[in-house]
């Protein structure tokens, strides 16, 4: 515990350095409606980042979640679109089922057949992208044809500011939303014993099935989980950019898992905590948006990504090395 | 009432396809008896623990718990009947604090789907009291010492309510002084009214801690008793059938009239190891002996090449001998058996010939081609002399008892023609038989070949049996020398604990 909090407190200093040194290059990063943007940037790759810190912390890795989250997405927003249905509350019920079966079907390869989950995730990453944009269908639902009902969900704010000129800007309630999962999560991992079993599991994954764990049970709730998380996610991306594209998300598992990492969670499993993937989510959004901020090309994005996963693997690595005397 | 044992076997036997692992064999464990299970590699030692903790059904015979026959022993009821087995890894979480580690089984066993931390802390805390030791509880049990984890796992053990506690190998990589703390745990938890089934193969520990005796060999109990009436020998006879040789290996003529083959001159390496100086003559064995982190292995390293922030003087046979790299040292003639043989030595997965000619790849492959031919028949030779117990040299390592496996690396080094051969605890893990092999084996290298072999061990035994000469090393100096007569398990004892007095350690 002592060593998670020590982690997180080193996270959070890098986070303030970052913040001052963005502001100094830039003082508009200080700016309220920046604040705000950052916030609701974290909300989407934030929630996926929980689903995958489960995962790591049980020494797994998961590159589908985004095409779960396309399929629970697609699926749902198409499917109101055909019967014409305007709602809240069941469609993202259905997308998180959906998130949480395809989940199911991860943790099943996996535990059965003690595969890898890299090359497990991989093919069914492939598998349900496929059958989404074969079997469902490949074009946009665009802002015209969105059912209202998401549109609205989308644009909630919690509060809403006025500028000199006259438009609007404010805080996305989704920000709530995030919160939330991201308590119940932290209260999961921390006071219940499926929760410790994700520890277990990744700090030994046969003394763990030695002192009476179900495991099992263990790979089914961090892969459902991770899922559900994902569909769930899936949806409100669409309903916050009242768009519903299939072929959406593509590499941003690299982000999520640069995010988690950054986080301090092991990649060998074992640690990881909810505090510092929201700080780490937080980091990562942060340095992205502060590119454009700072007039650099979009296209350089994917190399500062790419550049923050490798350190981070590099600096928990160590961190872990450091262990058996 | 009449009081029954704690657990007892009637005629248990366990057959493996052709294998006859237990044959018949019955033993009886009183409540808080320390009880000694020996036996060689492969003698049954396993299958029995197996056995009690449910993990294995036996093929014939009875168990009898507390009196009444118990039906099928699986591991969830030998638990409830307050089994607890202790493996050698011992099944602990390394990136977890020790307090979770305690209070996960427990809750696990009471079914618990929330957990409560305090009440978990209070538990630790509890335990650790109960057997008298002190351990930081918020510590991650990786960064505790072999010793500590294995207190962990003890006191885990407490927890669920443990009435016999199985342990498999527990010193293995103890020192002297952790031993001590082990057993004084044990004894307090026999206070305590628990019983302890030690497995072991080392005899001054079953002599010191054990009250009863079961010797195993090929899968029957062979001999049986109270400690008493065993002494060392009597336990080798049981375990191997045979009677070993524990006379003195002699220093050959005239070692001392040629150029040394080693001569170190006032060596040091990095903070770890300050101005060494010493010889080793053609065909002499020198032990080294000394507290874990004394710099021994230090020294090792840097004769192979290991540590390049050397300063000071290495000849080999009379040439200067300035490894840049491991390649250098092995060109120059030195072989190094590494402490860890499983992770620094083999190559597991792969076969015997596979693993032999790693070393001396560039004999083989002069140029870009692996000559197979030469390859194979010097692994064959290899094979013949090292008397490796296996079908062919075309079987993966790891299928191999730990006694052969050394042997492989050790004949390994001798493909590349070295001149040197440091030994770096050469028989952890080896049970008695292979041991006393593998030191004919160098000997004859030594006496035949002109080999010098510096021996690096904790097995006082072993060096006092072994060596010619033995030389003592503390804080990175080299303390003391001991030879001829003077050599012996207890001088040697004496020199440590001379060394642990003045702070040492």
């Amino acid at each position: 515990m002592r060593v998670l909090r020590n982690s997180n407190v080193v996270i959070a200093l890098i986070l303030v350095a970052a913040m001052v040194v963005i502001g100094l290059i830039n003082p508009a990063f200080w700016q309220l409606s920046n604040i705000f943007s950052l916030l609701k940037a974290n909300v989407v790759i934030g929630l996926m980042a929980l689903g995958v810190l489960l995962i790591m912390i049980s020494g797994g890795i998961d590159v589908s979640f985004t095409a779960f989250a396309i399929a629970a997405m697609y699926l749902v927003v198409r499917t109101m679109v055909a019967i014409d249905y305007d709602g809240v509350i069941l469609p993202f019920i259905f997308a998180t089922a959906i998130g949480g079966l395809l989940g199911l079907m991860n943790a099943g390869i996996i535990h059965k057949f003690h595969m890898i989950p890299l090359i497990v995730t991989l093919g069914t990453a492939s598998l349900v992208r496929g059958l989404v944009l074969g079997g469902v269908g490949t074009s946009n639902v665009n802002i015209d044809e969105m059912p209202p009902s998401l549109i609205e969900l989308g644009r909630a704010n919690i509060v809403t500011l006025e500028r000199a000129n006259g438009t609007t800007f404010g805080l996305t309630a989704m920000i709530l939303v995030y919160a939330a999962l991201a308590i119940l999560i932290h209260l999961v991992l921390t006071r219940t014993m499926i929760g410790r079993s994700v520890y277990a599991y990744g700090a030994d994954p046969e003394a763990a099935r030695r002192v009476g764990f179900k495991t099992g049970r263990t790979m089914i709730f961090v892969y459902c989980t991770a899922g559900a998380l994902a569909g769930f996610a899936g949806l409100l991306h669409s309903s916050m950019s009242w768009l519903a594209n299939p072929r959406g998300f593509v590499g941003l598992e690299l982000d999520v898992i640069a995010a988690v990492v950054l986080g301090g969670c092991s990649i060998f499993g074992g640690r990881g905590s909810v505090i510092g993937t929201v700080l780490g989510v937080f980091i990562l959004v942060m340095i992205q948006n502060s590119l454009i901020l700072m007039g650099i090309d979009m296209t350089w994005q994917r190399v500062v990504v790419g550049g923050v996963l490798i350190s981070a693997v590099a600096i928990t690595a160590l961190r872990d090395r450091r262990s058996p005397a | 009432m009449v009081s029954h044992p704690l657990i007892e076997l009637r005629g248990v036997s366990k057959r493996f396809g052709g294998v006859r692992a237990l044959d018949d064999v019955s033993m009886t464990i009183e409540s808080a008896q320390i009880r000694c299970l020996a036996g060689e590699n492969g003698s049954g030692k396993s299958t029995l623990i197996k056995i009690i903790s449910g993990v294995y059904q036996p093929d014939k015979g009875e168990i009898i718990i507390d009196g009444a026959p118990v039906e099928r022993l699986n591991p969830a009821s030998s638990m409830e009947h307050g089994v607890q087995v202790i493996y050698q890894d011992l099944s602990l979480f390394p990136t977890l604090t020790v307090v979770e580690n305690l209070f996960l089984n427990t809750y696990l066993r009471e079914r618990r789907s929330t957990v409560n931390w305090r009440r978990g802390r209070e538990m630790a805390r509890e335990v650790l009291a109960r057997l008298d030791v002190d351990l930081d509880l918020d510590a991650t049990v990786e960064t505790l010492p072999t010793a500590g984890r294995q207190i962990v796992a003890i006191a885990r053990a407490v927890l669920a309510d443990a009435r016999l506690i199985v342990m498999d190998e527990p010193t293995t990589a103890l020192t002297a002084r952790e031993v001590e703390r082990l057993f004084r745990i044990v004894r307090g938890l026999q206070q305590q009214g628990i019983a302890i089934l030690f497995v072991s193969h080392k005899m001054r520990e079953m002599l010191e801690i054990s009250e009863e005796l079961t010797v195993f060999r090929n899968g029957q109990k062979v001999a049986e008793g109270p400690i008493t009436h065993f002494d060392e020998r009597a336990i080798t006879l049981a375990m191997t059938g045979r009677h070993l040789n524990t006379g003195r290996f002699a220093a050959p003529a005239g070692a001392d009239v040629q150029t040394p083959r080693l001569l170190i001159e006032g060596l040091s390496v990095g903070h770890e190891v300050h101005d060494v100086s010493l010889r080793l003559m053609r065909g002499e064995v020198v032990g080294l002996s000394g507290l874990i982190g004394a710099g021994r292995s230090t020294l090792a390293k840097a004769i192979f090449g290991l540590r390049q922030d050397v300063s000071g003087r290495i000849e080999l046979d009379g040439e200067r001998l300035a490894p840049a790299s491991v390649t250098d040292a092995i060109d120059a003639g030195v072989a190094y058996v590494p402490e860890d043989r499983l992770s620094e030595g083999l190559f597991l997965t792969r076969s015997i010939r596979d693993n032999a000619i790693a070393s001396a790849l560039g004999r083989f492959a002069p140029r870009l081609w692996l000559q197979r031919n030469r390859a194979r028949a010097a692994t064959e030779k290899m094979f013949e002399d090292m008397q490796i117990a296996a079908p062919n040299t075309d079987v993966p390592v790891s299928i191999l008892s730990g006694g052969n496996q050394q042997r492989v690396v050790i004949g390994r080094w001798l493909m590349t023609d070295a001149r040197l051969l440091i030994l770096n605890g050469p028989t952890v893990g080896v049970d008695v038989g292979s041991k006393e092999q593998i030191h004919g084996i160098i000997h004859d290298l030594a006496r035949n070949q002109g080999l010098a072999v510096l021996m690096i061990s904790d097995d006082l035994p072993e060096l006092a049996a072994n060596c010619n000469r033995v030389l003592t090393m503390t804080n990175g100096r080299l303390t003391g020398e001991l030879s001829g007569e003077r050599l012996t398990e207890d001088a040697l004892e004496s020199a440590l604990a001379a060394v642990t007095r003045e702070g040492g350690a």
